[in-house]
């Protein structure tokens, strides 16, 4: 039941992420499915106990995976598709508790806090980034034979 | 047509397509990448570019003194469909298939159209999407509603705030005070049950995701000082957003 409520609101909330963005009407569909593919193993990671930051990073390498290979097959830029999927993963719950400790003067909660979510960010644009190499990776070894 | 004045032809398309991918929100890589296709396409093999998002340089070495154009950007939106077709129009030259002054007036038509989704779209799509997430960072159904009001109340205040007064850090604040304020109204009305996850899920509309994405693939390209200069305007709307919710929190 969790699980259903988390890949149906997770898929409306990319496409409407798409929306806002003014993504092409034709790509909306898919930008919710690759948002909803990254938060979907987003959250099976995270709600069996491997912790934000390994979840973040597969999250956000698959997110970027499957955009670059939506990008490849309908010929438009990577960017469409993976903006919206990756919103979700932004550390905002952790950045809005490090900010509530901060008014209430728990410096050292907020720090904690502040370190968390820099590490979450940290392993999301490592996420984008492996894919990158991978892709170049693939890219180079296609030419090669040629 | 002499030599000059086409040259001065291919640079003016150029640049009219990367001012229409930057101001639409393309990564800067993109940008350079497509302008520098483009003009290999029109047939000149050397071309520099150095693109930040405030500023287009571009220059054609060539027989002869180079020539080199600069664009200045003051204004930029997110509008997906835009770069999508900048990047057609760019495939196109580059196969072939459109010459130069075909090519020219689709670009024109391309920046002087409104593809955007129309006000109310992009209202209701914010406040689904807020409502959304508070179940995704496990809210209950309870708050659901609450947080699809003050989502949309939110993303309201920060496209009107941003017309009257041209300052994003302002109208961010102000916009995230209101999600403030008005989840804090729905938990005392006992509509809500959870501040937080009210909160959490309104303020995502606002959240920069497409900066943040944008800075780490300009910085793994090399553009480090768009890289940075992204990642500052993302770090300033994170900011305006916790500070407008920090004042809310300090008053409760």
């Amino acid at each position: 039941m969790v699980y259903i409520s988390q890949l149906v609101t997770s898929f409306v909330a990319s496409a409407a992420f798409g929306i806002m963005f003014n993504a092409p009407k034709e790509s909306l569909v898919k930008c919710g499915i690759s948002g909803m593919l990254g938060w979907m193993v987003y959250f099976i990671l995270e709600y069996n106990g491997y912790g934000t930051i390994l979840a973040t990073l597969a999250a956000s390498f698959l997110i970027a995976v499957i955009s670059q290979v939506m990008a490849k097959h309908y010929k438009t830029p990577i960017i469409i598709f993976s903006v919206a999927g990756i919103i979700p993963l932004v550390p905002g719950g952790l950045s809005y508790d490090a900010m509530r400790h901060f008014v209430e003067k728990d410096y050292i909660g907020t720090v904690t806090l502040a370190a968390k979510a820099s590490m979450i960010s940290g392993a999301l644009a490592v996420g984008l980034v492996f894919s990158e190499v991978l892709n170049l990776v693939i890219r180079r070894s296609g030419k090669a034979p040629k | 047509m002499d030599n000059q004045t086409s040259v001065y032809d291919i640079m003016d398309v150029c640049l009219l397509a990367g001012k229409i991918m930057l101001q639409s929100g393309a990564e800067t890589y993109r940008v350079e990448d497509t302008m520098m296709r483009m003009a290999t396409a029109l047939g000149i093999g050397q071309t520099h570019s150095y693109v930040t998002p405030t500023v287009i340089l571009f220059s054609i070495e060539e027989t002869g003194a180079a020539k080199t154009k600069l664009i200045r950007i003051s204004e930029r939106t997110t509008d997906l469909k835009k770069v999508a077709m900048v990047n057609s129009v760019s495939r196109k030259i580059s196969s072939g298939d459109t010459g130069l002054l075909e090519a020219w007036t689709e670009l024109k038509e391309i920046e002087a159209a409104k593809l955007t989704y129309s006000f109310m779209y992009q209202l209701a799509a914010a406040a689904v999407a807020s409502g959304c997430f508070t179940i995704m960072f496990k809210g209950s159904w309870v708050d659901f509603l609450p947080s699809v009001a003050a989502g949309g109340g939110g993303f309201l205040c920060a496209v009107y705030f941003h017309r009257l007064v041209p300052v994003k850090f302002f109208s961010e604040f102000l916009a995230s005070t209101i999600i403030g304020l008005l989840s804090f109204a729905f938990i005392t009305l006992g509509l809500g049950q959870e501040l937080d996850k009210i909160i959490i899920g309104s303020v995502m509309p606002l959240v920069p995701g497409l900066l943040i994405t944008n800075a780490v693939r300009d910085l793994m390209a090399g553009h480090l000082v768009s890289g940075i200069s992204k990642g500052a305007e993302a770090f300033l709307t994170a900011f305006a957003i916790g500070s407008g919710i920090a004042v809310v929190l300090s008053l409760l």
